[in-house]
């Protein structure tokens, strides 16, 4: 890690659990002995209507409280995102986007109007019917993002997570492997180009 | 010790509330202080807390319960926002004029309308002239340690004045940070027990709270209600002063950064102040010499004060984050301006308007504020008075 400081935008669509990832990945970087940031941006306040969330995560305090315009790191939650919103407005050239997609990372590169740093697909909806039986696409997003980014060392975010899904679904344990199945999957299945 | 944690500025809130315990909370829910009632509830259901949590059907109705509560002899609180706050109003002056020491956590989001949900001051700002001490945050751990010291500074005797203890909607109350947490004892031990001195139940000597008052007297108890302001400056000093003893962290009416050796100098109130922060230190290390002053505490207003810190600067920024819809100025301009009125050198001084309805505020825009001071240093111009910024518009106002 070159800079102090990661900033990671997030692109969801409400009730899609974008600023939940995001909060659980601004957990685990506290865990690993972080400074961080989390925080949403709203818009009406309606299921589906987009929304924005960031991470600000830095070996040093950040006092900067606005949100962020040129990410190191992109998150979309929801590939329907990429046809409405500019994702990749400001995103660094030697950062990358990660997008929630079936499709391969050559496919999403035409769709990212010119972007020319790394592309990342993951297919979220695949790997949590798979080991959650529903569509909950932020725990494998969370993962990918950790993936690329290399923002936190994986397999200390792994543990970490573990930890705080047991405190999270201390009274439904049942949901606990189904997530860090996710999250495993996730970290070996994200592509890029 | 203090606790290594992270918690959003809603959490820290509910959080401090926890370890303090008061004796009543009346909740209503509006976002973005929501969180609040809703975290102290679950606190409530575990029996962490033996809070009387009063489920009402609106502010106007929140804020009675605390009147009534703390008329009583309890330490009542709640929290709202925006309209929430607008339609406590009444009871707001009840609450001051009653001498009812209650803590409301405002979390503040722009008033309606036209509708919208995000930060700005112009709820608690409308309120300015209520009778309440208001202190602001810039930081969750401000909030937590504001909130922390709210009940001792507004259940001083020669005081006895409702506290707001402010921070700003989403960008704090909805940011998970870092933290520093103190211990429950050590929080218990620092706000210590209510015991008023006067009280409608549970005491020897009858009483009434909020009779009408006829005019032979009403003026009087308006007077003794303004003197409570004066006196609550002192007692905002020395509690603060107890806190850093405990807790290690200082606390005054504003923080001024960079102040010392500053020729231009924003002050503004809130979360920008960090952002401005990063910009002062970008700016130094250019070799321009930027400060700030980030008001804490805005009533009572620090006057004599702000005065001092603003007399060597040559220009100066207020940041107002509400409008005041007077054509010449938000609230803070009017108050910075009037207190600089009395320096033998005063500086020159504009007002930008900032930040309304959650328009976001970021590092390039503060320099912005600050390169305009600085071409009014080197023109000698102080050009327009009362300016926007961050709107979209072709107007010349516009920084």
């Amino acid at each position: 890690m070159d800079r102090q400081m990661v900033e990671i935008r997030w692109h969801g669509r409400g009730g899609q659990g974008a600023k939940t990832a995001c909060l659980l990945l601004a957990d685990a970087a506290f865990a690993s002995g972080k400074y961080v940031q989390g925080f949403p941006e709203y818009g009406p306040e309606r299921m589906g209507a987009p929304i924005t969330a960031y991470n600000r995560i830095s070996d040093a305090p950040c006092t900067i409280h606005s949100n962020i315009y040129e990410p190191d790191y992109v998150v979309v939650v929801d590939e329907s995102l990429l046809s409405s919103v500019d994702v990749t407005a400001g995103l660094s050239p030697k950062g990358a986007i990660v997008v929630n997609s079936p499709r391969s990372a050559q496919a999403l590169r035409p769709l990212l109007r010119g972007y020319a740093g790394g592309v990342y697909a993951i297919d979220a909806r695949k790997i949590s019917e798979e080991h959650l039986g529903g569509y909950f696409p932020n725990t494998p997003m969370l993962s990918a993002i950790v993936q690329v980014s290399r923002v936190l060392e994986p397999g200390r975010f792994i543990a970490d997570m573990e930890a705080s899904f047991r405190h999270k679904f201390a009274t439904k344990p049942q949901v606990i492997q189904g997530n860090m199945n996710c999250l495993i999957q996730s970290m070996k299945e994200v592509r890029g180009a | 010790m203090s606790i290594r944690e992270r918690l959003s500025g809603n959490e820290a809130i509910a959080y401090a509330m926890r370890q303090i315990n008061p004796d009543v909370f009346a909740a209503f829910p509006i976002t973005p202080s929501t969180e609040i009632p809703q975290y102290f509830a679950q606190y409530v259901a575990d029996g962490r807390v033996n809070t009387e949590y009063v489920t009402v059907e609106s502010e106007h109705s929140s804020m009675s319960t605390c009147v009534g509560a703390a008329a009583a002899g309890a330490r009542a609180v709640t929290a709202t926002s925006s309209c929430g706050l607008a339609f406590m109003y009444e009871m707001l002056y009840v609450a001051a004029s009653a001498r009812l020491p209650i803590t409301l956590a405002c979390v503040n989001r722009t008033l309606t309308g036209p509708i919208n949900i995000n930060n700005d001051h112009s709820d608690s700002m409308g309120a300015r002239d209520s009778g309440w001490i208001q202190i602001y945050a810039e930081n969750n751990q401000e909030a937590y340690d504001n909130y922390l010291q709210a009940m001792r500074i507004s259940e001083t005797p020669d005081v006895r004045l409702p506290i707001m203890i402010c921070q700003d909607g989403f960008i704090t109350s909805h940011a998970v940070e870092n933290i520093l947490l103190e211990e429950d004892t050590a929080v218990k031990a620092f706000v210590g027990e209510y015991n008023p001195e006067h009280a409608l139940i549970g005491r020897d000597h009858p009483l009434a709270v909020g009779p009408y008052d006829t005019c032979p007297y009403c003026m009087e108890h308006k007077v003794q209600q303004a003197e409570a302001m004066k006196n609550a400056k002192r007692a905002i000093l020395d509690v603060a002063a107890d806190f850093e003893k405990t807790f290690g962290r200082k606390y005054g009416f504003f923080e001024a950064y960079r102040m010392e050796d500053a020729q231009v100098a924003l002050v503004l109130i809130g979360s920008t102040a960090g952002t401005a922060k990063a910009c002062v230190e970008q700016l130094r290390a250019q070799g321009v010499k930027a400060g700030l002053i980030k008001l804490r505490v805005f009533r009572p207003f620090p006057m004599e004060e702000i005065a001092a810190a603003l007399s060597h600067v040559k220009a100066v920024a207020v940041m107002d984050k509400s409008e005041g819809n007077s054509a010449c100025g938000g609230p803070l301009f009017a108050e910075v301006r009037s207190a600089c009125y009395d320096l033998e050198r005063r500086p020159m001084l504009i007002d930008v308007v900032y930040g309304l309805a959650g328009r976001d505020c970021a590092v390039e825009d503060i320099e912005k504020v600050y390169r305009h001071l600085l071409n009014m240093v080197a023109t000698g111009e102080t050009g327009p008075r009362y300016i926007h910024m961050g709107q979209r518009s072709n107007q010349q106002e516009v920084l």
